[in-house]
């Protein structure tokens, strides 16, 4: 396909110009201080958590009582907390331990990613290149609806995800009983996506060349195929940035989880989970250690095998040559 | 074994174009639960599931509880209720949270309320109740309440003249624990009155220790156990009309009464002669969590902690709890020795937003002296105002002498103050002033002032 | 009990199958229905060809935002002007309230603190590291532990700074990590770190950009790349090195992508309560309006004021994104 080739040859150049450039700057910032700072901070940014994780192996008594330093001299480790977060029986009895709630937050967050993605993708496509009066403004009052904290929106949606009615309008039959299945939560995640991630995806998907738009509508395509076939792929880099972003942060999120899908273990997440592991009054928090760090296994995962994708960078560059 | 409850599966639809009917997957998923219209045939139950008898011919139906009772205290509470379960077939699914204060109204609000829900404050009951979505406690219930407490519970959970819900636990609050081998060892005697609680704090601060350790610590509800304290001195200096006046706003914070008990506060657990033993200073009682407020009176740092009947369940494994062990409890005397053994108690109330039979059904056994007795049996740490439980049932020293100061009749039994109050107040503004009081030396005057100007419009 | 035949019980398999099976389904129809709309649309011309392929793109966001979005915005401004439980209204008076209230107006200068000096750190933090760690081998691990950070949920960075900021008696072995440091270096009588006005304000900052540089550091190191070769040589021709280099040309040429990165992190420290929830709860004058309009709203059951402050939080944010916006359309206007 003609695109393809003028895509490929885009491609090139681009890399080869900007290599010099990068050079130039790690020049004037080459020292043997600058690497020493990098690293002095990346230890230091990483000894909280390091803390985390041997307090996860520490006996009750001792987390309370001594600091987690101590384990080097005195060395009194257990995987009891583990144990008990992991297999401990919850929720309507019987012994369940904690895979449901792994299952159920992987159930939640891969369609609260892929949904938003592509629902915002292509917002910020029509936004950026299907020009019609009044987009600009469109998108910035979407900009600004970023400033919306979600908690305003718990109520309102419980309430329509169980009658269908929201604002006074009948949206839905209320008889399409959407709770106590995992539709809420995608919905609810998809809907407080939106405002950042058409914001971050047009910044991107503005600055794919113009040149390649205006080749394929010259060869006929309409946008639906433009989408499909070029904007998609070039963008590629930007929406596997956003992915990763959102794929930590619907893992990690609480409030949401909670209060959409919180009611049972059909659907309810590990966050929901781990919370109510501190146990009565917050006693047991030294079970939230623990808990923590099998919450932060899968993001880790997910982050370090993808990581190369940040280089691409998700804003890249709001400057072309 | 893995109990079998029916999954609350719906019929899903696509949500968007209908018209694209193509490509629709309707996944029809039922397990045939509430929706199966069963004629009621009773079933009747034999040997041990005989005494259920009354609550037979739901079989398969499950009712959902929510709670703010986490573990471990939940694995009793769902072990108390098993027989009854497995005999009669209906299933009690446990659904524990964290923010439940929190949660229920939205819940209740969003379309989304559980079956049955347990309320640990009456004025989050009355709320409730006023969205129109809590439903009338079933008449056995009622009866019950009539029958086994005192009249002071029934009222809690009564709004408008309507009754909603039997209480669950009943927590005796008015208790100060302290160890009986160290008081051996020094010769001190337990104080029975007020005077003589000051007294002896007094003597031990002369001779070079810190007589008194507290923690009001506790996350998001930090400084509740402060309000306690305050209740206490209102209650045991005043009696209940006046407490009773506070509770509904007539008496404000900033009237005399209350800044007097404020005082007194301010003078005991606010005194530097006297707090924080094993800690530090008076500052550290905000800091300090309540779960570990006592830990001191085991090493010898500290003498007394006021603190509820539940603490018990915070002494590490292995602490003898009783008149001669490690540690036990005496009764917090009145400031005034003239009130009437004052009673300070909390707990829950068995609410329910469903009037599904079922519902009804688990209701009236929660009610029963039978049940609270099998809970009871369960573990320790938890007690009841249920007259016809089985107080010899009690496993710990404390927790029978709780069960009859909750049972007894002559007390002057009041509900803490800070669970009736609006939540503005007692699960906001109260907290946080006590709290500043402790942590920043906040003066009463100033406390009493913006816990008033916190009372809603 | 043997943990392992629980774990891998075959009610786990079969209940990992069937929820697996529901996502399958759910994206199956999802992205089903969508290319069957989009085959069908694309076949549309003439005049109704625009219109339509416009309602398509943009259709499904739209709804959502709506729905998710503006509705409940427009119902919190309706709220605010009600009473507690929204059965009176009562005008202005909750933004009175809030403007006069001395507990809030702290609150509002604590968050004023937090929008100017936690986003201005990270993104300074972020850049410095971002020039930094360019030059290195193996930079992304470094990269990878500076960003780590963001992996790491709410409640787990609570939990990992308590261990941190807890402050016992010196008399007492310490449990926090700060405390002991003190300790260590000399200090005898550290204090109470959470207790301590206002320090603890920053204290909790902290965390904030622990948690938010690995973002600020992605974003601009995507940034530097971009910057063109030529421009960067024709400076180094003209002399500029080092520092000057930095502020005549990098800086300059990055400085949408800077703004981009301040307003987002601003932005989301205006929406961000859990870190001063779980860890001092607002009490030690630490509230925050998030917070502040969450204990309102869902725990003293406020919704009047909570809504008040709701509305006071999207305005604060407004000039932010006005500012935003300008950049924005002056960027435009030169491509």
């Amino acid at each position: 396909m003609s695109v393809g080739a003028v895509e490929a040859t885009k491609a090139q150049p681009v890399k080869k110009r900007h290599e010099p450039a990068v050079k130039a700057i790690r020049r004037s910032f080459s020292s043997p201080i600058a690497s020493f700072l990098v690293i002095l901070l990346s230890v230091v940014w990483t000894i909280p958590t390091f803390g985390l994780l041997v307090t996860s192996f520490r006996p009750e008594g001792d987390v309370a009582s001594t600091g987690w330093w101590t384990v080097f001299t005195d060395p009194d480790l257990t995987l009891s907390n583990y144990q008990t977060v992991l297999f401990e029986a919850t929720f309507g009895g019987g012994t369940t331990g904690l895979m449901p709630y792994v299952i159920n937050s992987l159930a939640i967050t891969i369609p609260g990613t892929i949904f938003p993605l592509v629902v915002a993708s292509m917002a910020a496509y029509a936004l950026a290149w299907v020009r019609f009066k009044g987009s600009d403004v469109l998108f910035f009052l979407i900009f600004a609806l970023q400033v919306v904290p979600l908690q305003l929106a718990l109520i309102p949606l419980l309430q329509l995800y169980s009658s269908g009615k929201i604002g006074g309008v009948q949206l839905f039959p209320e008889s399409l009983q959407l709770t106590g299945s995992y539709w809420p939560v995608w919905l609810s995640h998809t809907m407080f996506a939106m405002p950042l991630a058409i914001f971050l995806l047009h910044n991107f998907i503005s600055q794919l060349p113009r040149e390649v738009m205006e080749a394929a509508t010259v060869d006929g395509a309409d946008h639906f195929r433009v989408f499909r076939t070029i904007v998609l792929p070039l963008a590629a880099p930007a929406l596997a940035s956003f992915a990763i972003f959102q794929f930590l942060w619907v893992w990690n999120d609480l409030l949401v989880g909670l209060t959409f899908a919180g009611g049972s273990q059909d659907v309810a997440p590990l966050t929901a989970r781990l919370l109510q592991l501190s146990g009565s009054f917050g006693s047991r928090w030294h079970l939230l250690t623990a808990g923590a760090f099998v919450s932060i296994v899968v993001p880790l995962i997910v982050f370090f095998s993808l990581q190369r994708y940040f280089v691409r960078g998700l804003l890249a560059g709001s400057v072309k040559g | 074994m893995r109990l079998a409850f029916p999954s609350p599966r719906r019929r899903r639809l696509a949500l968007l174009a209908p018209a694209v009917a193509a490509v629709l997957v309707v996944s029809a998923c039922g397990s045939g639960d509430d929706d199966s219209g069963e004629a009621a045939e009773k079933p009747t139950l034999t040997g041990n599931c005989a005494k259920y008898q009354e609550y037979a011919g739901y079989s398969g139906k499950t009712v959902t509880l929510y709670t703010s009772i986490l573990d471990p205290e939940a694995t009793s509470l769902q072990k108390s209720w098993a027989e009854f379960s497995e005999c009669t077939g209906i299933t009690i699914q446990y659904d524990g949270a964290n923010d439940f204060e929190a949660q229920l109204p939205v819940r209740v609000q969003g379309g989304t309320a559980p079956d049955i829900a347990l309320i640990p404050q009456p004025g989050l009951l009355k709320r409730m109740v006023q969205t129109g979505k809590a439903v009338e406690a079933p008449a056995k219930t009622k009866e019950n309440v009539e029958k086994y407490w005192n009249e002071a519970w029934k009222n809690y959970a009564t709004v408008d003249g309507k009754f909603y819900g039997a209480p669950m636990q009943s927590n005796f609050k008015s208790l100060v624990w302290y160890s009986p081998k160290a008081f051996a060892q020094a010769g001190y005697k337990v104080p029975t009155t007020w005077d003589e609680m000051m007294q002896l704090s007094d003597q031990i601060a002369n001779s070079g220790q810190k007589p008194w350790c507290g923690g009001i610590g506790s996350g998001t509800a930090t400084g509740w156990p402060a309000t306690d304290w305050l209740e206490e001195i209102v209650l045991g200096k005043y009696g209940g009309e006046v407490y009773d006046k506070w509770v509904n706003h007539e008496i404000k914070f900033s009237d005399p009464e209350i800044q007097d008990a404020l005082n007194i506060l301010k003078n005991w657990y606010g005194n530097p002669k006297y707090v924080n033993g094993g800690f530090g200073d008076v500052k550290t009682i905000a800091t300090t969590t309540f779960q570990d407020a006592g830990k001191p009176i085991l090493e010898g740092k500290c003498w007394m902690l006021q603190q509820a009947s539940f603490y018990g369940a915070q002494w590490p494994q292995g602490t003898k709890v009783g008149p001669d062990g490690d540690v036990f409890a005496f009764k917090l005397p009145a400031v005034d020795p003239s009130v009437k053994t004052p009673v300070l108690a909390a707990g829950e109330f068995v609410v329910a937003f469903s009037d599904r039979p079922e519902v009804q059904m688990v209701q009236n056994y929660l009610s029963t002296p039978e049940w609270h007795t099998s809970r009871i049996k369960v573990a320790s740490g938890w007690t009841s105002a249920n007259s016809g439980a089985d107080k010899n049932a009690y496993t710990t020293e404390v927790d029978k002498l709780s069960a009859q100061f909750l049972t007894d009749p002559e007390a002057t039994i009041r509900f803490d103050a800070s669970d009736m109050m609006p939540a503005a107040v007692g699960a906001g503004a109260e907290w946080k002033e006590m709290t500043a009081m402790f942590g920043e030396g906040k003066s009463p005057a100033d406390v009493g002032k913006a816990i008033d100007a916190a009372w809603p419009n | 009990m043997s943990g392992s035949t629980v774990l891998l019980a075959d009610g786990t398999l079969s209940d990992f199958g069937t929820k697996f099976w529901e996502v399958l389904q759910a994206l199956a129809i999802f992205l089903g229905v969508l290319a069957l709309i989009f085959f069908a649309a694309g076949r549309a011309v003439g005049r109704i060809s625009r219109p339509l392929t416009i309602t398509v793109f943009l259709g499904p966001a739209i709804l959502l935002i709506m729905i998710g979005l503006i509705v409940p915005a427009i119902r919190t401004i309706y709220l605010s002007t009600k009473n507690s439980d929204s059965t009176k209204g009562v005008g202005f008076d909750n933004y009175t309230w809030a403007f006069t209230n001395g507990d809030i107006q702290r609150v509002l200068i604590n968050t004023l603190l937090w929008i100017v000096i936690a986003p201005v750190v990270t993104t300074v933090l972020g850049l410095a590291v971002a020039l930094m760690v360019d030059r290195l081998k193996g930079q992304a691990i470094y990269k990878s532990l500076i960003f780590m950070p963001m992996a790491i949920s709410f409640v787990g960075a609570s939990i990992i700074w308590k261990f941190v900021y807890e402050a016992r008696d010196p008399s007492q072995p310490q449990i926090g990590l700060l405390s002991q440091v003190a300790i260590a270096l000399g200090w005898s009588h550290p204090p109470n770190w959470l207790l301590s006005i206002p320090l603890n304000t920053f204290l909790l900052m902290v965390i904030m950009v622990w948690t938010q540089t690995g973002f600020a550091m992605v974003v601009l190191a995507a940034a530097i790349r971009g910057i063109p070769a030529d421009i960067v040589e024709a400076a180094r021709v003209d002399g500029a090195r080092g520092r000057k280099l930095l502020f005549k040309v990098t800086i300059p040429m990055i400085r949408s992508t800077l703004v981009v990165v301040l307003t987002t992190i601003m932005i989301m420290t205006l929406k961000i309560f859990d870190i001063v929830r779980t860890m001092t709860n607002g009490n030690f004058k630490t509230d925050v309006l998030a917070n502040k309009m969450y204990s309102q709203s869902f725990v003293e059951f406020n919704n009047g004021r909570g809504s008040a402050l709701a509305v006071i939080l999207f305005l604060a944010v407004l000039p932010l994104v006005g500012y935003n916006i300008v950049q924005l359309r002056r960027e435009r206007a030169i491509r």
